[in-house]
């Protein structure tokens, strides 16, 4: 059982809804935590019995195949039981509310619910109504906490640290959960984060957050020790805000080229899932500095994490 | 104004008299504010009688025989209302409620949203058009007029719509509705977005002599807008109603005010520029007024993240910025604010309890208004006693061309008595409204309502709401 942890803080929270609300040290603990899981998905027998006999609902009300399998095989090595639910084919496209479909699930006694949801909040008012901790796995554009742990975790194994570096991230920054879990997470943590993209994409405030704001894509790239790219979705964000693929490609893709000014053991990440010759063309996603897949091989570990703390099960075998 | 249009609570009958005393008597219209008692006749004011200074030190509370024998007109002696400790005031008018009647009695009647007038201290509520079917036509307002007749505990002056269904397309039959006792046109829970009918309704509503209301938002602004957008609305990740959408709305129609005249009132207005768009048009000479609601005195778009999302922050307009907040304090302040009104919008619980971007926008107020005001505009000295009555009733009286408003002789005798001291907690729980959407649920506020007086007679509620 991995137990020991350098980390001096205990977990105490029920719920994962955001990183905003997390103190430094919690963020070390479940990092320091995901490392002692990583070596499970390593062995020959990728299984612990950390979880067993704790059922785990994966409720995912969103389209999803990266998060929510990264979350089925980190149940899963850690032994836990577990029910997927998905939006189609559910009570909630039968006109069900959220808090009734919640509650149903409850009368089965879960230990833990993992929610994707489109609506900013809902892991929110999940955690309000129900026993069951809530694990937010994206709400809207609000957070995706473990995405963001995965990414700390996945700088962390490559720089050794996370304070201090200059962590840029590009793309719509407006509509991006991926962008605000980061920005809280690294600048608690100590990093520098650099924001771009084009303004129409660009959210009021943003710099309260405690970020640089850029407009040039070499600018946030200058010196950078992480480049994160984020996809573009021109069904969602609609032409009002950018006019073509094209045009936002010419601005703000990142080529080979464009990574001249970089530091030069800079790593290129993408939370996924990538359009390729859209904001980042295949050679940087392919080549030497990327370390795309790695971050979804972290993803297991750092959600093995986040269920195991959750879970309860460090304090009832302390 | 036509007297059938105030109806609601019955008037007092012939020869019926009340002296109301010991009060603090506060009559903005009059310039009154002091030691006063208040003498009701057949349902009017009769006379504000001017107290002895008594000595100092010395509570208000009186032995009820004082005054009795001065009183040598009258046939029979008055009935005597103790207000030793409380505000005597011109009843208090909310000129912006929907009371969902008819076609959405699940959130609120005329019944329930005329009792939550009275409990809050209101005499006289004005409701507007989106109800179901809409009202815009003389059917609809003759039929809430009559609820009101009937069950009302304040009285009710309906609103008629601009356009027809709300679509924005056609002009409604204004005439028809301000014959039937409507007060003004609003299309409220929706903008005027086309020009042209607002030019034409502006133009049109002048040959009956009723303010146009505007519910100022650019809908292509406000787009998929859930909360002011901002430092807030960006960490929150919830999409954002920038506070130009109702800014170029507000200006625009200032635009078209200069050209039409008329009469031009700006609903729930929230932006520090919207404001500074209607200083400016009234230094011009402009026919313009405007309305705040107590939550946008009160609350900033932070109380979104600071409930972590809870839908009884989400309304529109939003709550604003802490800025626009502070430009609306001193609105109240300088003069530019006419009427503070709660735009009490009923839920039902069931819709409100919901994913943020689901819930439907709107909360109470007729409860929680007087209260809130005391509490965080008087008590905190951001205006005086005598403003705040001129907020609540003065003003709305004189925006819709209404008979109360004010204690002067011969005035209808609506009377609102309240408490500047007594501490309250509110509950929603025991709201008299149908609804409890509510973001006050909870605040102990020091200041209440302890009784409504319509037509001269004391309004009677029921303890609490049926169901």
């Amino acid at each position: 059982m991995p137990m020991a942890t350098a980390s001096p803080v205990r977990w105490t929270r029920e719920d994962l809804l955001g990183i905003a609300e997390l103190s430094p040290g919690e963020i070390e603990l479940i990092l320091d935590t995901a490392e002692s899981f990583r070596e499970v998905g390593e062995r020959p027998i990728k299984k612990v019995p950390t979880l067993r006999g704790k059922t785990v609902v994966n409720l995912f009300f969103e389209s999803s195949t990266r998060t929510r399998s990264s979350f089925e095989i980190a149940e899963k090595r850690l032994s836990a039981d577990n029910l997927n639910f998905s939006a189609s084919g559910s009570a909630l496209s039968k006109g069900e509310s959220l808090v009734d479909t919640a509650l149903n699930l409850q009368a089965m006694a879960p230990d833990l619910i993992v929610i994707r949801h489109a609506h900013a909040g809902a892991p929110h008012l999940l955690a309000k109504k129900l026993k069951a901790g809530v694990i937010n796995a994206g709400d809207g554009a609000h957070e995706h906490p473990t995405q963001a742990l995965l990414d700390a975790y996945t700088i962390r194994r490559h720089k050794g640290r996370l304070a201090g570096l200059k962590v840029a991230i590009v793309g719509d920054i407006e509509h991006s959960r991926v962008v605000r879990s980061n920005i809280h997470l690294l600048t608690k943590m100590g990093a520098r984060v650099t924001v771009a993209g084009p303004r129409t994409m660009m959210p009021p405030g943003i710099e309260r957050l405690g970020v640089e704001v850029a407009y040039t894509l070499a600018e946030a790239v200058r010196g950078a020790d992480v480049i994160m790219m984020l996809r573009i979705q021109l069904e969602r964000q609609g032409r009002m805000s950018i006019p073509s693929i094209k045009e936002y490609f010419e601005i703000f893709g990142l080529t080979s080229a464009r990574l001249a000014g970089a530091a030069e053991d800079v790593i290129i990440m993408h939370p996924g899932p990538m359009n390729r010759g859209v904001e980042i063309a295949s050679e940087v996603a392919d080549g030497p500095y990327s370390v795309i897949l790695e971050q979804v091989t972290h993803g297991v570990s750092v959600r093995m994490a986040v269920l195991y703390l959750l879970s309860g099960v460090h304090e009832e075998t302390a | 104004m036509p007297a059938t249009a105030a109806s609601g609570a019955r008037s007092g009958t012939p020869g019926e008299r009340l002296r109301i005393e010991n009060g603090r008597l506060i009559d903005p219209a009059q310039g009154l504010d002091g030691a006063y008692d208040l003498l009701i006749e057949d349902g009017v004011v009769a006379e504000v009688v001017a107290r002895e200074e008594r000595r100092p030190g010395r509570q208000a509370r009186e032995p009820r025989e004082r005054g009795e024998s001065r009183e040598a007109r009258g046939a029979r002696e008055p009935a005597v209302l103790d207000a030793a400790g409380l505000v005597v005031a011109p009843g208090l008018i909310d000129m912006h409620v929907h009371l969902r009647e008819p076609g959405q009695e699940y959130k609120e009647t005329v019944a329930t949203g005329t009792m939550a007038a009275a409990a809050g201290g209101f005499t006289a509520v004005a409701c507007m058009a989106n109800t179901e079917p809409v009202n815009d036509n003389r059917s609809v307002t003759e039929h809430i007029l009559s609820e009101a007749r009937r069950h009302g505990y304040a009285r009710v002056y309906p609103i008629g719509a601009v356009s027809k269904q709300l679509l924005g397309e056609e002009l409604a039959e204004i005439g028809e509705m301000v014959r039937a006792g409507a007060v003004a046109v609003s299309d409220d829970g929706r903008p005027v977005m086309n020009a042209e009918l607002m030019r034409r309704a502006l133009l049109f509503a002048q040959h009956f002599d009723v303010p146009v209301i505007q519910h100022a938002e650019d809908l292509n602004l406000s787009g998929k807008g859930v909360m002011h957008e901002g430092e807030w609305s960006t960490r929150l990740g919830l999409a954002g109603i920038p506070g130009a959408a109702e800014d170029v709305m507000v200006a625009r129609d200032l635009l078209l005010l200069e050209d039409t005249g008329g009469r031009y009132h700006v609903a729930h207005l929230s932006t520090a520029r919207s404001l500074e768009l209607v200083r400016r048009a009234r230094r011009q000479g402009l026919p313009v007024t405007c309305e705040v609601t107590p939550h946008h005195l009160v609350l900033t778009d932070e109380e979104v993240a600071r409930t972590v999302f809870s839908t009884q922050c989400k309304m529109k307009p939003p709550l604003r910025s802490e800025r626009d907040r502070r430009a609306l304090l001193a609105g109240l302040a300088d003069g530019t604010v006419d009427v503070i009104a709660s735009d009490h919008a009923p839920h039902h619980a069931d819709e409100k309890d919901v994913e943020f971007d689901l819930a439907p926008f709107g909360i109470l107020g007729l409860e929680t208004t007087l209260g809130l005001c005391l509490d965080r505009l008087v008590r905190p000295g951001v205006i005086s006693l005598s403003r705040l009555v001129e907020l609540l009733s003065t003003g709305p009286a004189r925006v819709l061309g209404l008979p109360g408003g004010t204690l002067r002789s011969g005035s209808p005798a609506d009377v609102t008595l309240f408490d500047p001291e007594g501490e309250v907690t509110i509950a929603a729980a025991g709201f008299l409204s149908r609804s409890r959407n509510t973001p006050f649920d909870g605040w102990t506020l020091k200041g209440k309502p302890v009784a409504t007086l319509v037509g001269g007679r004391r309004v009677e509620l029921p303890r609490r709401a049926a169901g």
